[in-house]
């Protein structure tokens, strides 16, 4: 095992991370708020898409714009009716209020599809590339992985920094009042961003569902959500950039170790890599002004 | 006794003879109680230790911690290894146990909270959920299998019952003692200076450390405490398993305790209680209910669970202080309780 | 903050009522009466409890095996029951989660008063409650799961066994792939865990260490194994030995065939269940706009079984099978697959227990019986039980899987789970009864 195709692969299967840390920074934006549900959303609208593709024979780019439109209202209508009344009560209650939207959402998923496990293919062949007889551990599947979350990438970068209605959202989300002086639908923009998030999120899921032959199943993205959640936290939670990296540095980081040292305690790595990361830079690798609220 | 005597006398006293009165009554409901009954006491009883340290860190100093379940891991496995390595049939040795357990768990808690100080909100969120996940599956390392017992765990021979009590009543008076013991102490602690440092440091950091408090000092303490319960309640746990193992200690048990604490009415140890007793309860209604409904397989298994995930929303969504606000505002617990906010922001 | 009297007194008041009012204090004492003093027994019924994945991430395929068996008891109560009791099972969900598993447990035994345990499903859950199990002197037949850990009738007398553990089965593999892959270079790719260990141990004590090239270990939490794969295909594996879970065949093949990597796979019992693999790989390897079927994949793949092909429509037993699926599964569980017949043949072995404990069985009379091991069910070897040894079945028959069918070949083989030889077993298996139920 080459040092080089480690990180290739270590790559590949941190952008998977990025995407979800992706969706977790977005609902930070909006709302200041750590959305424990996005493994629950992101499954819920994977089973979607499985569901018009695998059983009923959909086209797959429908299925994937499918899963992203239900993302986008599952997201807008649980910011609206769950997070809306607990926003402004104490800072820990849209934790729980996440929490159990998790659970709910696992177990609505096991009672509409059961719990058994079925696999999603993905659009492009999982066949890894090779070089001469050196096989790199990386595949056209991945490849459009990798394009899909570049795009996301670069799609909020233009969204925040260059258009309106990114700005009314960061003024939201930064300062209610302010915004809400100055004329924005302060509620709207908040509804607004969970819906992208969760819309990132579903694009996410389905993405995530491809690499693997067994990921249609209510618990089966458990991991990502913690491994998404440390990658964003590495990345500085406020910063799509920082979700990027910080989610190809876990994928990293959790491959040289299991390789080096011991393929069977991950998520110790991501603790100590974690730990580290948050010693030197408390607020992530790529944050700017300090954040004091839960 | 009249009130203003009562509000004079030692704190000490105050807490005590409450303490001694519900350790007595519940001794006493113990004795009236089925096996399985005693086994659902015991199990409140442990968590309420647990629950009790995290909102003296959560509610009290401001502290987020979703790792709790971390040092539950750290108290049952050096009560499950002391247990291996010295048999022992004293109940006064398995006290000394539990005790080694708290010391143990608490330097844990001492090393995170140097790291915890430096953190805040969503940050000290993330790290202390990658405890939760990470700190737990150390078992499963190669090369410490031998020592911790690798996935299979470590069976914990706890010594028998003393004057052949019976077993189930016996672990959950030993369970009870504990809570109580750890009620009583965090009451006085709240009540103390150390308890004025957590709620200065909770409401204003600034305004704190121009008040001559050491902030990161006071957060590591809260820290420390927090981390000792959860290892006495880990201890415990693993008295009442029989068997530790990695898997025991998921991330489902870290979020349960954080659950109950906020669920009960964060910053307040009855919420502890009332967060315990949801916590211990609520999985079975849930699951008896979906039995006694005629349903398709499919809805059945899983009803528990969306029963589980609905109640904690509608709970949030309804009860913003937990049970421990609702009965306040029932008027059912004394007016004067809830002088400061119970959560910072 | 704790307002020190009035609060804890009210505290601990409500906890005193809050439980008692939930339970009632029935202190003690079984379900005893009708002429029985077992717990759970009544003159004509006879309650037994078990826990089960029937949700998380050890559902699939797993949660079928209860509901089987219990449509076996089903058929066997629409029969008379045993003795005359029908047989009533509880089984609980435990998610796979091992602090759920011990308070379902808690609860059969101590509220339910559960006569006796039968097919706890899973190592890591049933270790964490067979030592409460064997301290409450509840019987704990079949666990299933085939960790070595089940035989230790010293400290666990109540716990038996039953599949074939995987030292024997990582035995009975090593011999044959030793016989027919002379000169080959193998590989092993396990699970890190007793599953794996006790595998690898088996076969170890049959192949020539240096035949074998390579052994790969994977986390059944983490699913990034394409580095274990490269280097099993570097180090020129030819025959390719895994035990592992289903999910975990279906990434070992996947994840082959997109390093273009094609050595014989030799699959344990565990993770070979054709129709599950067959579905878990279905329409994944789309290659050139063509899918290819999980179906195709598969094809080829050598395994062992301990019970008769669920495809072999001529076995007494698949016929009395089939008859219950059909009665009372049919509806919810299209294909009759290895889970089905693991849940009814699991429970067939159960009823001829109880069948052999007595009029009037009792918790001591039960383990004796199995004990006693005096079986004639659909097992193609004979169990080991005896009051020294409380693992199960003592071998396997290998096998090829073909369509969606394990078709096994040659004859049985049986081992011990140390270093004792391994013989073909040649006995005939027994038939089934003509109503379907043991008899005594």
């Amino acid at each position: 095992m080459t040092f080089l195709n480690l990180v290739i692969y270590g790559i590949a299967n941190g952008t998977l991370y990025a995407a979800v840390a992706l969706a977790l920074v977005l609902i930070w934006r909006s709302t200041r708020i750590v959305n424990f549900a996005q493994g629950g959303m992101l499954m819920f609208t994977t089973f979607i898409a499985w569901d018009l593709v695998v059983k009923h024979g959909a086209n797959y780019w429908l299925g994937l714009v499918v899963a992203m439109l239900a993302g986008f209202v599952l997201g807008g209508v649980s910011e609206r009716v769950l997070v809306r009344p607990v926003e402004d009560g104490p800072p820990l209650n849209p934790v729980i209020v996440t929490l159990g939207l998790l659970l709910l959402l696992q177990a609505v998923a096991g009672m509409i599809w059961g719990n058994g496990l079925d696999s999603f293919a993905p659009e492009f062949s999982l066949r890894y590339y090779s070089a001469g007889d050196q096989v790199i551990l990386f595949s056209p599947d991945y490849l459009f992985i990798v394009i899909a979350v570049f795009v996301v990438l670069l799609g909020l970068y233009v969204l925040f920094q260059r258009s309106p209605l990114g700005l009314r959202m960061r003024a939201s989300a930064f300062n209610p009042e302010v915004a809400r002086l100055l004329g924005v639908r302060v509620g709207r923009m908040l509804t607004l961003g969970w819906g992208l998030a969760a819309m990132v999120g579903a694009l996410a899921g389905v993405l995530i569902a491809g690499t693997q032959p067994d990921y249609m199943n209510p618990n089966a993205f458990d991991p990502l959500l913690i491994f998404g959640f440390t990658a964003a936290i590495i990345g500085g939670l406020d910063s799509p950039v920082g979700a990027v990296a910080g989610g190809i540095s876990v994928g990293v980081i959790q491959q040289l170790l299991d390789n080096y040292v011991s393929n069977d305690i991950d998520a110790f790595y991501v603790f100590l890599l974690l730990l580290v990361v948050l010693m030197i830079r408390p607020n992530g690798l790529f944050s700017r002004a300090s954040v004091r609220r839960v | 006794m009249t009130r203003g005597m009562w509000h004079r006398a030692p704190m000490v006293l105050r807490h005590g003879i409450p303490a001694v009165a519900g350790l007595g009554v519940l001794l006493l409901v113990s004795q009236g109680l089925s096996e399985y009954r005693n086994t659902q006491l015991a199990s409140i009883a442990m968590y309420v230790c647990a629950v009790a340290g995290l909102t003296i860190l959560t509610g009290l100093s401001g502290q987020i911690s979703l790792g709790n379940g971390a040092f539950m891991f750290v108290g049952a496995y050096t009560v499950a290894l002391l247990l291996k390595h010295h048999d022992t049939r004293s109940n006064g040795v398995l006290v000394l146990f539990l005790v080694a357990a708290v010391l143990v768990s608490a330097i844990a808690g001492a090393l995170v909270g140097v790291a915890a100080a430096r953190l805040r909100g969503p940050y000290l969120a993330g790290i202390t959920l990658a405890l939760a996940v990470g700190l737990p599956v150390l078992p499963k390392y190669s090369h410490l299998q031998k020592t911790l017992g690798g996935h299979s765990g470590i069976s914990v021979n706890a010594p028998a019952p003393p004057n052949n009590m019976n077993y189930f009543r016996w672990q959950a008076w030993l369970c009870v003692i504990a809570a109580v013991i750890t009620l009583f102490l965090l009451a006085n602690l709240s009540a103390s200076r150390v308890g004025r440092a957590f709620r200065a440091v909770r409401d204003d950091e600034i305004a704190a450390s121009l008040a001559g408090l050491l902030v990161a000092r006071v957060q590591i303490l809260a820290f420390v405490v927090s981390a000792a319960c959860a290892g006495l309640a880990g201890g415990l746990f693993g008295i009442l398993q029989l068997t530790v193992l990695p898997d025991l200690f998921s991330l489902t048990l870290s979020l349960s305790l954080l659950a109950a604490a906020v669920f009960g009415g964060l910053g307040t140890l009855s919420g502890a209680v009332y967060g315990s007793i949801i916590i211990t309860f609520l999985p079975f209604w849930s699951t008896d209910l979906a039995r006694a409904l005629s349903l398709s397989d499919n809805i059945k298994n899983n009803l528990p669970q969306a029963v589980y995930g609905l109640g904690l929303i509608v709970g949030m969504l309804l009860f913003p202080l937990g049970i421990h606000g609702l009965l306040r505002r029932l008027g059912m617990v004394g007016r004067n309780a809830l002088r400061t906010k119970p959560t910072g922001n | 903050m704790a307002k020190g009297p009035v609060r804890l007194l009210a505290t601990a008041t409500v906890v005193a009522l809050g439980v008692a009012a939930c339970g009632g204090s029935s202190s003690g004492g079984g379900g005893a009466g009708n002429g029985s003093s077992a717990p759970g027994v009544t003159a004509d019924s006879i309650l037994i409890g078990s826990t089960q994945p029937l949700t998380g991430i050890a559902a699939p395929g797993y949660s079928e095996i209860a509901p089987a068996s219990a449509a076996y008891f089903t058929y066997v109560n629409a029969h008379g029951g045993i003795n005359g009791r029908q047989i009533n099972f509880k089984y609980l969900d435990d998610g796979y989660d091992p602090g759920k598993t011990t308070t379902d447990t808690k609860q059969l035994v101590l509220q339910d008063k559960v006569f006796a345990v039968f097919e706890g499903l899973g190592t890591p859950t049933h270790e964490a409650v067979v030592d409460f199990l064997n301290q409450q002197n509840v019987p704990d037949l079949f666990v299933a799961s085939g960790c070595l850990c089940w035989n230790n009738p010293s400290e666990h007398p109540q716990t038996f066994g039953w599949l074939p553990d995987y030292t024997r089965e990582g035995k009975i593999l090593g011999d044959y792939v030793k016989k027919n892959f002379a000169g080959k270079k193998i590989g092993i790719f396990a699970q890190g865990d007793d599953f794996g260990d006790n595998g690898i141990k088996g076969f170890e004590q049959e192949v020539p260490a240096n035949q074998i090239a390579s052994i790969q270990r994977y986390d059944p939490t983490n699913i990034k194994i394409a580095p274990q794969v490269t280097k099993l295909k570097k180090a020129g594996v030819q025959v390719l030995v895994s035990f592992t879970v289903p999910a975990f065949t279906a990434l070992l093949k996947l994840t082959s065939l997109q390093l273009q990597f094609s050595p014989q796979l030799v699959v344990s019992s565990v993770g070979s269940d054709p129709a599950t693999l067959a579905g878990l790989i279905t329409n994944f390897a789309k290659e050139g706009g063509t899918t290819v079927k999980g179906e195709d994949l598969i094809q080829g793949i050598i395994t062992d079984g301990y019970l008769p092909s669920p495809s072999d429509p001529s076995n007494s037993w698949i016929k009395l099978f089939q008859k219950v699926y059909k009665k009372y599964l049919a509806k919810k569980y299209p294909v009759f697959d290895g889970n089905i017949e693991y849940g009814l043949a699991s429970a067939y072995t159960f009823a001829e227990a109880l069948a052999a404990a007595g009029e009037n069985p009792t918790r001591e009379s039960l383990v004796a019986a199995v004990e006693a091991n005096k079986f004639a069910g659909p097992n193609l070897t004979p169990y080991a039980y005896s009051s020294d040894d409380h693992s199960g079945m003592t071998g396997v028959q290998m096998g090829v899987i073909n369509g969606l069918a394990i078709k096994l070949q040659g004859t049985p083989m049986v081992t011990d789970d140390g270093s004792g030889g391994i013989t073909p077993y040649t006995t005939a298996e027994a038939t089934a009864p003509a109503n379907g139920v043991p008899s005594g």
